[in-house]
């Protein structure tokens, strides 16, 4: 697997997320790419958007960093059926690109929230889930203001039906709609997530449930 | 010329921050305030002098960048 991790200002869990796609997933060497790029780094199978507060959440988190140069690379590569991860603020930018639908809002009880939280893998049919099972409970942690996630009925209804909610919070942290932790684009190739698996893939991060998440696309792109 | 943008969330979407306000208020004292929502207001100083293009060009950057269309509604002022 060839993997790059986009960084904009304001990014913090980018060199987190190249570790764990090197260390978990097995990539040789993940490449940074800085967010002024006009265009990724050829032969690349999955970019993933780190966690952070990228424009320091200037006008809505994830928005400036949606319209930045590279921006328009990444979403040209997820057309072209490239694979995406985007974690906690990675999530909110792939909303803003209109990569995955809904929004994420403040958190309902207006708090910012940093800590565990048990999730509930809801699909095992994509290459980002494969290692876990259908209705497993796994603790992976959160740190974020704006993970609230808000969606009309139509898309809410179109992600139940498509299989698409990837997961779910156990004990509701936020006020998500519908406990939603995670979605899948349509072609299941892009996933947005607010809970950090980068942070919960080595035993010294004191829990390892994240780690499937690396090994579900390392063993993914080993069959491709 | 200037131009005004307010954004909104939409009706219908829950404001959790004009919701702790509406609390507050009544903490203070200011009893039947029965909602609040809150938004934001931006200005904007454009080069165009014509109204109608510049109310054209503000909208087509309040659908780009200005609001999240997803979850916001705007409305833009010239003047």
């Amino acid at each position: 697997m060839r993997a790059a991790v986009i960084q904009f200002p304001g990014s913090n869990c980018d060199r987190d997320m190249v570790v764990a796609l090197n260390a978990v997933a097995g990539n040789e060497k993940t490449q940074l790419v800085w967010h002024k790029e006009t265009s990724l780094p050829e032969g690349l199978d999955l970019v993933a958007i780190p966690g952070g507060f990228s424009f320091g959440d200037y006008l809505r988190c994830g928005a400036i960093a949606a319209r930045s140069p590279i921006a328009r690379a990444l979403v040209q590569f997820a057309e072209r059926g490239g694979y995406v991860l985007g974690v906690c603020n990675g999530f909110q930018v792939l909303t803003e690109t209109g990569l995955l639908p809904g929004a994420l809002m403040r958190n309902a009880n207006l708090k910012y929230i940093c800590k565990p939280v048990p999730l509930v893998v809801q699909t095992t049919d994509s290459d980002f889930t494969r290692a876990y099972e259908a209705g497993q409970t796994v603790t992976v942690p959160i740190a974020h203001h704006d993970g609230n996630y808000n969606a009309d009925a139509g898309t809410l209804a179109r992600l139940n039906g498509d299989d698409r909610v990837a997961f779910r919070y156990g004990d509701n942290p936020n006020g998500s709609a519908e406990d939603i932790a995670g979605v899948l684009s349509a072609n299941r190739r892009v996933l947005g997530m607010m809970p950090h698996p980068e942070r919960a893939s080595e035993p010294a991060h004191g829990g390892t449930d994240g780690a499937a998440l690396f090994k579900s696309l390392a063993g993914a792109m080993a069959l491709a | 010329m200037k131009a005004r943008v307010h954004v909104m969330l939409k009706n219908g979407v829950l404001d959790p921050q004009g919701e702790a306000v509406r609390h507050a208020l009544g903490t203070l004292g200011f009893d039947g305030v029965e909602g609040v929502r809150q938004g934001k207001v931006i200005e904007l100083d454009l080069a165009e002098t014509d109204a109608a293009r510049a109310e054209a060009t503000v909208k087509d950057m309040c659908e780009k960048l200005l609001a999240n269309t997803v979850i916001e509604s705007y409305s833009v002022e010239i003047a």
